[in-house]
């Protein structure tokens, strides 16, 4: 397969997951069961993309020793726990990674 | 409110989550042309695809050698929470043209989609709608534009900064509010878990979808229980 059929094809499947659910589903389809569940979809996809993030190397490996990832994230989600902000959260975890592998 | 000003609402609510796109997208234009891909074509991921983490996987599996089915698949489950998110959603744009439902699905991506469902569930006015347009447009001019910038600066970032590390921080932030809750913390350990000791068994990197049904499950049960007691 070419670059660009392979490009496209990427593109149309990434569409449809975006597109389908809103064509298909209708209001009357929701009832208050499930809309709580629904409200719980950020807990539960995030997650799937936080913790391979740290927890997981470039060569796919599992990594918890000497790894600066898990102690920057858990500084990162208590100052987000605490202070509600978006903002410091991301830059309280990037500060406290840069210092464990460049300062520490 | 007028149109123009929810459209306005959702480029200022986005914008905090924007800081770590703009690495995000340097790291992607870098590593694409590193990979070997021509500007074009790194370009056309960004405009055709839209979707930041799984044109990272795209680029991880190409460069890998991995087969273009594999390929396509992988970036299909990574999106598959696109579902999710559109089914969400869906109940603030049931009454619109298909026209519209057609543009606003270009824009349903995370960042917009974490930011304006908490603004459609407060609003019930017609045009609440234009909130999402804001920040998914708001999304698509950082994306393509860092996306660009990448191309340009190509090898002049330096790797060791591990900038990547600002993607799990990204999402990280997005759930400071679900982690005073004791329901969500269980889901968050439970999706996880799941993921991680799943990354290398679940084929296809399905393992963000098996993850989070693996976590709404969980949702599921908690909150039954819940109610009978």
């Amino acid at each position: 397969m070419s670059n660009w059929a392979l490009i496209l094809y990427c593109g149309l499947i990434t569409y449809l997951t975006r597109f389908s659910m809103i064509a298909l589903i209708k209001k009357e389809m929701f009832n208050d069961r499930i809309r709580e569940i629904l409200s719980f979809v950020p807990s539960a996809i995030f997650p799937a993309i936080i913790f391979p993030a740290i927890f997981i190397n470039d060569k796919g490996l599992f990594e918890i020793d000497d790894n600066p990832k898990i102690l920057a994230a858990i500084i990162a989600m208590v100052i987000g726990i605490f202070s509600r902000s978006i903002i410091a959260t991301i830059f309280s975890g990037l500060a406290s990674y840069w210092f464990l592998i460049f300062v520490v | 409110m007028s149109n123009i000003k929810v459209f306005l609402k959702g480029i200022v609510d986005v914008s905090p989550l924007m800081i770590p796109v703009v690495p995000f997208g340097l790291i992607f234009g870098v590593l694409a042309i590193d990979i070997g891909f021509t500007p074009i074509e790194t370009m056309a991921m960004s405009l055709i695809i839209f979707g930041g983490a799984s044109q990272i996987v795209l680029l991880q599996l190409f460069s890998g050698g991995a087969s273009s089915l594999v390929i396509i698949s992988s970036v299909g489950a990574v999106n598959s929470r696109h579902l999710l998110y559109g089914a969400v959603v869906s109940e603030h744009l049931s009454d619109l043209k298909l026209i519209w439902k057609i543009i606003i699905s270009y824009f349903l991506i995370d960042q917009a989609f974490a930011i304006s469902n908490e603004y459609l569930k407060k609003n019930k006015d017609n045009n609440r709608y234009f909130h999402l347009v804001g920040g998914g447009a708001t999304c698509w001019v950082i994306w393509q534009s860092t996306t660009f910038l990448g191309i340009i600066l190509g090898a002049a970032i330096p790797e060791k900064l591990g900038l990547s590390f600002a993607v799990p921080l990204t999402f990280l932030a997005l759930l400071v509010n679900d982690f005073r809750k004791f329901i969500n913390v269980i889901v968050i350990i439970v999706s996880g878990l799941v993921a991680t000791f799943g990354y290398n068994y679940i084929p296809f990197k399905a393992y963000v979808i098996v993850a989070a049904l693996a976590g709404l499950f969980t949702a599921m049960i908690l909150t039954t229980k819940n109610k009978k007691a």
